[in-house]
């Protein structure tokens, strides 16, 4: 009986450590998904990092002009659309300008999405808030080619990468735009990147060499890369992933998106923890069995 | 005849009458040295005797620093009605001049609140006055002239100058070492276990008879990575030709795939083998990140490759090929300078090229003494930097504990 | 004159770019170089487009392995391209309510996103495949990892906030100080690899990107 029960203690330790990656996978799948399905208050702490991004913008005048640069597609939109949304509720809110731009070609569109989103929160809260005005309080410059090269000609001149703004407006008749001639006319830069180009070249080239003032939100892969410029002094504060976009918008007292997809990542989270618990057991087991 | 008595009494009414003069006509003394009749109370601007806003003030110019030349930037104290009020400045003119009292034109404006404007069509060496112009709801006001200033081109960036010494001398030693390596033989360089892997790598696909896949990461021919990786390809074609095992290679831009094919050709034709190689061995897909992720997921799992190559630069799409490939079974060898992308490959793959090992792959392979004395001069550099790095963190630690003033050599970079 | 010609532009533009940096004057040939590489690799993505029609009709036409994902391949890209050249009703194909923008929004973006979400699921079976405790050194990566994984959530702060939440805290503190020294080193690392990497195709000495030995 013992020597049956031996080989079935073998055979479980095993298996686990070969696991079938699939199981693994419908694991994640029910870690990911039910959570979506409850509703959690959650207290997060706001970082240091993150309140940096807040009071740059928080402590900007009324009036100020924010250029925001969209550097990011569909794909990394979990993270990073919720963000967008955030920066537009904090600046709309604020009563800041907005300039919108795009380093890749979807982020325009991304920023488009954004917008019609807070709108339509705004026009339920119609009667307090004023809806932003296109060409007024808000104007979308849309996509342009270039890369790093824009970054460093828009410190000279915007009209240089963008002559026009997405709906093919000279810059010159657009209210917004009057006066505004390059990085000395606005008073802070977001970016919210996924990737090259990025908030890198965003600290090479604007920070760097025009000394603009910098914050960003950057997907969880990357943000750990631009620690080193936080510290620096060459970027405010970064929001790093989901956890980021979500203490920010605690940090405006606007839980939305990223605090309700928290707990569907926290629980993954905890999900893989337990497999790499198991896997090291089964790995301290078959081993003692070895040697022994 | 009138009695004195009389005019006494008279007189003793005059300061009574005086005073009344007085205060019957005061407010009418303003209209009646010009400004606005003050008992109208339906005017505003009765409340108020000065209707501009206050003028910028202390505007100060200078030569941009370190450029080609033709840039000013002109500096000011706002005006004390910006800010709020009736007179609050909506925006600012800046004017220019080539005479200090005439012929001023507007070159730009800035929006209430800056203090600083850059005048970036400026000529060279053409002495310049400028004058800003507050301009508000209640009327505008003007700056005194500044003094003059003229543009210049300088020759050197001196704000680039501990770079430009430390590219020199990282430079001297790479230049050094290589002429160096010319006439010794035998430099040491440590093993590098992802490329000593190259050769059983290949080989094992042409024992499996299944393809070796070479992926150059999805950034284009102005990556160094992208070089580095095109590079390494030339060594794994002439092995694939050598060993005779079929190699793929699927690209995401159309220059890369451009160099590719030659790359890959030569190397055929320098193993011998130009009968074996085939343009269609190197082709495009597509551009987009995920979409080329999920072309080679689907290559990876329905051509179940022996070998996959993972060189260059990659972003999110890496542990989703690096994943792939080891779910089918593939040997796979990575490389990339990402520091983000690393612990993926790392984590996933068999053997990793870790930053600038990927960069030192080419000179590696080739046993070449020039390339490998660039090597050499690549560690002078880090020597260099590891030097600075210890010296400043002792400055730094003496300074905080002992209370020292050191040199804080962080200033210096 | 084939491999001289790539090779002498090379070292003309690399040296030219490297001087650039540091006497400002040179920016004017900086920024025309920039604009050439521009326009060269928009054209070259008509070679990657016909390349990539051609190598899919050759497969569809002689039926060869795999010949319906050649099918997709190609209807797709006659999809895409038509709906956004002749039916945005002339707006810009982008703007939200043309066809091009419904194709976006309920076909690239929800395949583009379910590709990123794939990670989700691989970064659990590379973890639990690579973090195993075989040595100190592995074993401080699985602690480091797991210190991570819980204090960047608020399981970490629900564990541990009794003790000031240590676990978000000593995450805060890894991503501050062991993270960003590695970053950084690697990152010179990687500088020193790239400036003796660009040194060595300037001179001539690296040449097999143009298919020389």
């Amino acid at each position: 009986m013992d020597e049956i029960t031996n080989q079935e203690k073998k055979t479980f330790w095993e298996n686990l450590l070969s696991i079938d990656r699939r199981i693994i996978f419908l694991f994640i799948i029910i870690a990911v998904s039910v959570p979506l399905f409850f509703k959690t208050s959650l207290e997060i702490p706001v970082s240091p990092v993150v309140q940096g991004v807040y009071n740059a913008i928080e402590n900007l005048p009324a009036g100020s002009k924010v250029l925001i640069s969209f550097d990011y597609d569909p794909g990394s939109m979990p993270e990073l659309q919720p963000m967008a949304e955030s920066f537009f509720r904090h600046c709309f809110r604020n009563n800041l300008k907005v300039i919108i731009m795009g380093l890749w070609p979807q982020g325009p569109i991304q920023a488009n999405m954004a917008l019609d989103k807070v709108f339509k929160e705004l026009k339920e809260e119609e009667k307090t808030v004023k809806i932003p005005q296109y060409g007024i309080d808000y104007v979308n410059l849309g996509f342009t080619a270039g890369n790093e090269v824009v970054i460093d000609r828009m410190g000279h001149d915007f009209q240089e990468s963008y002559p026009a703004d997405a709906k093919g407006t000279p810059l010159s008749e657009i209210p917004l735009m009057q006066g505004v001639r390059n990085y000395d006319n606005v008073d802070l830069i977001l970016n919210l990147s996924a990737g090259y180009p990025g908030t890198q070249e965003w600290v090479q080239y604007a920070v760097d060499v025009f000394h603009v003032k910098l914050a960003a939100g950057n997907t969880a892969v990357q943000a750990p890369s631009m620690y080193p410029y936080v510290q620096t002094g060459q970027l405010t504060g970064v929001l790093g992933g989901m956890k980021g976009g979500a203490e920010y918008e605690l940090a405006l007292k606007r839980p939305a998106k990223a605090v309700s997809y928290m707990f569907s990542q926290a629980v993954a989270h905890g999900v893989i923890c337990l497999f790499i618990i198991l896997g090291n057991i089964a790995f301290f087991t078959m081993r003692k069995k070895k040697t022994s | 005849m009138k009695s004195r008595s009389n005019s006494k009494e008279k007189l003793k009414f005059l300061p009574f009458f005086l005073l009344v003069t007085v205060f019957f006509f005061l407010p009418g003394i303003p209209s009646m040295i010009g400004a606005e009749d003050i008992t109208n109370p339906d005017a505003e601007s009765t409340k108020v005797i000065q209707t501009t806003p206050a003028p910028p003030i202390n505007v100060t110019v200078k030569d941009i620093p370190n450029d080609k030349g033709g840039a000013v930037t002109i500096s000011w104290e706002k005006s004390t009605d910006d800010g709020g009020g009736a007179k609050n400045v909506a925006k600012y003119e800046i004017f220019r001049s080539t005479q200090r009292d005439a012929g001023y034109e507007v070159i730009g404006n800035t929006v209430a609140g800056a203090t600083s404007f850059s005048d970036n069509a400026a000529k060279n060496k053409v002495s310049y006055f400028y004058k800003i112009r507050a301009i508000s709801p209640a009327g505008v006001a003007e700056s005194l002239p500044s003094a003059s200033v003229f543009a210049k081109r300088q020759w050197f960036n001196l704000s680039r100058l501990t770079l430009f010494i430390l590219s020199l001398v990282i430079g001297f030693a790479i230049f050094y070492f290589i002429e160096r390596a010319k006439s010794e033989k035998g430099l040491f360089i440590r093993k590098i276990a992802g490329l000593e892997a190259v050769d059983d790598a290949v080989g094992r696909a042409t024992e499996m008879g299944r393809k070796i896949i070479y992926i150059p990461g999805i950034m284009d021919m102005d990556s160094m990575q992208t070089i580095a990786s095109v590079t390494i390809l030339g060594r794994v074609a002439k092995l694939a030709a050598q060993y005779e095992a079929k190699l793929e290679v699927p690209v995401c831009r159309s220059l890369v795939m451009v160099t590719c094919r030659e790359v890959v050709k030569e190397a055929y034709l320098n193993a011998g083998r130009p009968d074996a190689y085939n343009d269609n061995m190197v082709y495009y897909l597509t551009d987009d990140q995920f979409a080329y992720a999920a072309a080679l997921d689907g290559l990876f799992l329905r051509e179940r490759p022996a070998t996959v190559f993972l060189m260059g630069q990659f972003y999110a799409e890496s542990l989703i090929l690096a994943e792939t490939a080891n779910s089918v079974g593939a040997i796979q060898i990575a490389g990339t300078a990402m520091p983000t992308q690393l612990p993926f490959f790392v984590a996933a793959c068999d053997y990793t090229l870790i930053g600038e090992e990927l960069f030192a792959a080419s000179a590696y392979l080739s046993k070449d003494p020039k390339l490998l004395g660039s090597l050499k001069g690549q560690d002078v550099g880090k020597f260099i930097f590891l030097l600075v790095i210890i010296i400043g963190v002792v400055f730094l630690t003496l300074n905080s504990v002992l209370g020292l003033n050191l040199p804080n050599l962080g200033r210096w970079f | 004159m084939r491999r001289e010609v790539p090779l002498i532009l090379t070292a003309i533009v690399g040296i030219t770019m490297i001087i650039a940096h540091f006497i400002p004057p040179f920016n004017i040939l900086k920024n025309l170089f920039e604009d050439w590489f521009f326009i060269i690799a928009a054209f070259a993505i008509y070679l990657g487009i016909l390349n990539l029609i051609r190598v899919n009709a050759d497969k569809l036409y002689k039926k060869q392995h795999d010949w319906p994902f050649g099918l997709v391949v190609i209807l797709g890209f006659l999809l895409i391209t038509i709906i956004g050249l002749f039916f945005s009703g002339g707006r810009s194909f982008q703007d939200p309510g043309t066809p091009f923008y419904y194709l976006y929004m309920h076909l690239y973006y929800p395949l583009s996103a379910t590709m990123f979400a794939l990670l989700a699921f691989f970064v659990a079976s590379a973890s639990y495949r690579a973090f195993r405790a075989r040595n100190i050194e592995a074993t401080m990566l699985l602690l480091a990892a797991f210190i991570l994984m819980v204090g960047r959530v608020p399981i970490g702060y629900w564990f541990s906030d009794w003790l000031g939440d240590a676990l978000g805290k000593s995450a805060d503190w890894i991503m501050d100080f062991p993270q960003t020294a590695g970053q950084r080193a690697i990152m010179i690392g990687i500088a020193l690899g790239v400036v003796s990497s660009a040194l060595r195709v300037i001179l001539g000495l690296e040449r097999t990107y143009t298919g020389g030995e």
